[in-house]
């Protein structure tokens, strides 16, 4: 007997891309916009994104909230779906489920000072914040956005990068690993520059997002200047593949058994310090 | 709770009615000391002594393979439509180890978001357990997590008293069913037979491993970084065999696969296996459990540990088919043993242990909307 799940939650949402741009050698951005209302989403979730034939990868929102008629997507070829991802452009059409997961606690941060700490990709999620601090400025303390990439070449919305380093209103400091020619800014690992910035710590949420090697020198920085380990915000990444805390393969290995697409993607350093890879 | 009586020569007749109404699946011997859950039409093949079947009655709540999804992108806009094949079905004479294995499953795709392929086909599933007098083998460890006891989980439930089977009405549908069928009710004296047959197997059924569960999670939690896992790790094969036929393990992977037109196309979804080498595997190619023993320590940490916290129980229900699959004759009672001796040593043997590193609070902050 063949029953029709008319609410299953593998139903897939139908998103239009309705701008794309090769951003770098291997980065894509997309606009896109759901047919059926808004994402909805917060600022640190993800999404599910379906390409009907190949199938589904886990990706960051980009965009903050606070642009409301579509979300944005920055997409890494990487896997086999992001790979073919790259093939579309304005006017395909994806499957999309979410949002998912925990978003950054924003509420907890209203009031406080920041401290953006983004090393390559992950300025693709944390910019879904920045942009929500940005648009929201006068809710939260001194801005301070620290990012860092392999190459200049490497840089993600350079635009709009340069549009933070010229708010008053937000401290921007750019790091590259490797310099080329015309590169006028700084060179050498996102540590370093940590120290020069001058920080409250006891009112100072730090939020940091990039690929698991950079935790461990980052976080070490950061408590160095005294910040409370619940105030250091991470966002982790593993391969959430149903979004639902049930498949399996986002486990954390960690006494409280986590899923990374349910009890995170974001935690805090308290909250995940004992889990035996960040 | 009635009890009704069936006398054991009654029984084909009693399979024979309920297969005019539905789909009859039991255990059935296969040769070599395997038994199997198929369709029967009578209960001429139906192996009442049996031990526990290759592959758990999960298997019909969470086919291997199912489909999610069926998809056409020949339109302007793609469209899709979900449905789940759940057929009308009794599942007769599962052991208390794979009555506890299906609890645990309703706990995990009951919870939100749900899974409504699971609850679906959950609902259209009539459940009959039977009671286990003595240990199948001595793979089992279910006095360990006390499922040698029935603890719900059935519509009906049989106990073999003699040349009778007692049967304990748990649901409504239950009833109907041997109303329907005109089971007598049994007397006080059946009762008492059964609190008999209930005490002998006080005796029989020993704590396999000689500590109470919340103490093992513990001693798990702890043990963490233990030689045992480098141990057991060294001889598994990463074959998945354990998790296949754990009547508890439900980790998935899914797939779509695109039909020769080029338009229309279905999503999956297939058992996966925490033990497979790219389980835990991101995009970049970082793979957070890369090691057999790791991924060992995972699945004994998913059974003994973590779902104290999450869901107030083991995960292990004590059936033994992870023992009696594996190729590299890993004995999850000998890994089970080896770690509470080597706790016992660190402890400088006392033989005290604390669960107090497992929070079995059930932190509220958890719960994420």
């Amino acid at each position: 007997m063949t029953e029709e799940i008319t609410h299953s939650n593998w139903k897939l949402r139908k998103g239009q891309i309705i701008a794309a741009k090769q951003m770098t050698a291997s980065e894509k951005w997309f606009d896109i916009k759901l047919d059926d209302g808004r994402l909805d989403h917060e600022p640190g979730q993800f999404v599910q994104v379906e390409l009907y034939g190949i199938g589904e990868a886990p990706i960051s929102v980009c965009s903050s909230p606070t642009k409301r008629g579509s979300f944005e997507l920055t997409v890494r070829a990487a896997g086999r779906l992001t790979k073919a991802m790259h093939a579309l452009g304005k006017g395909d059409w994806v499957g999309i489920r979410g949002p998912f997961g925990k978003p950054f606690p924003v509420k907890l941060m209203t009031g406080n000072d920041l401290l953006f700490v983004a090393g390559g990709l992950g300025i693709a999620p944390l910019r879904s914040l920045i942009n929500y601090v940005v648009d929201n400025r006068r809710e939260f303390g001194k801005v301070d956005i620290l990012l860092g990439c392999k190459t200049p070449k490497d840089m993600l919305f350079g635009d709009e990068v340069s549009g933070w380093q010229k708010r008053l209103d937000v401290n921007f400091s750019c790091t590259v690993d490797r310099s080329d020619p015309d590169w006028k800014g700084n060179v050498g690992l996102i540590t370093g520059l940590i120290p020069g910035v001058t920080i409250n710590p006891e009112k100072t949420f730090s939020v940091v997002v990039g690929p698991p090697i950079m935790y461990k020198f980052v976080i070490a920085e950061l408590l160095k200047k005294g910040i409370p380990e619940r105030q250091i915000i991470l966002s982790l990444e593993r391969h959430m593949k149903c979004g639902m805390g049930k498949c399996g393969h986002c486990q954390i290995d960690h006494p409280k058994n986590y899923y990374c697409c349910k009890d995170g993607p974001t935690f805090t350093y308290e909250e995940v310090k004992a889990a035996k890879k960040l | 709770m009635n009890y009704h009586i069936l006398k054991k020569d009654e029984l084909d007749g009693f399979i024979r009615k309920l297969a005019t109404k539905m789909k009859v699946c039991a255990p059935v011997a296969k040769g070599h000391n395997n038994f199997a859950f198929e369709e029967v039409s009578s209960a001429a093949g139906i192996a009442l002594d049996y031990i526990p079947t290759i592959l758990p009655p999960k298997k019909y709540f969470m086919p291997p393979r199912e489909k999610l999804l069926d998809f056409d992108i020949s339109g302007d806009k793609p469209r899709d439509t979900a449905s789940v094949d759940a057929e009308k079905l009794a599942i007769f004479g599962v052991h208390t180890c794979d009555l506890a294995g299906i609890q645990c499953l309703n706990m995990v795709f009951s919870e939100k978001p749900r899974d409504y392929n699971y609850i679906l086909r959950k609902e259209n599933i009539f459940i009959i357990g039977l009671e286990c007098s003595r240990y199948c083998d001595g793979s089992a460890t279910c006095a360990l997590v006390g499922n040698h006891y029935p603890n719900g989980g059935y519509d009906l439930f049989f106990t073999e008293l003699g040349d009778k089977f007692i049967i304990h009405v748990n649901t409504q549908k239950g009833e109907d069913l041997v109303e329907g069928m005109g089971l007598p009710k049994a007397s006080s004296a059946y009762l008492e037979s059964l609190d008999d047959v209930r005490e002998e197997k006080r005796a029989v059924f020993q704590n396999e491993i000689g500590v109470d569960q919340k103490t093992l999670a513990g001693i798990v939690a702890a043990r963490q970084e233990s030689k045992v896992w480098q141990e057991i790790g060294s001889r598994c094969v990463s074959c998945g065999n354990c998790t296949n036929v754990c009547p508890t393990c439900y980790c998935f992977d899914m797939a779509d696969t695109i039909n020769l037109d080029m338009k229309t196309g279905f999503r999956t979804r297939t058992w996966d296996s925490c033990q497979f080498e790219t389980f835990a595997t991101v995009a970049g190619g970082e793979n957070f459990r890369a090691e057999r023993a790791g991924r060992q320590r995972h699945r004994i940490n998913r059974k003994f540990s973590y779902p104290l916290d999450k869901f107030y129980r083991s995960f292990c229900t004590g059936c033994g088919r992870c023992t009696r699959t594996c190729m590299a004759k890993i004995s999850l009672k000998d890994t089970l043993k080896a770690l509470v001796a080597e706790s016992r040593s660190v402890s400088h043997g006392t033989g005290q242990y604390s669960s107090s590193s497992l929070p079995l609070s059930g932190d509220e902050s958890m719960v994420k909307g």
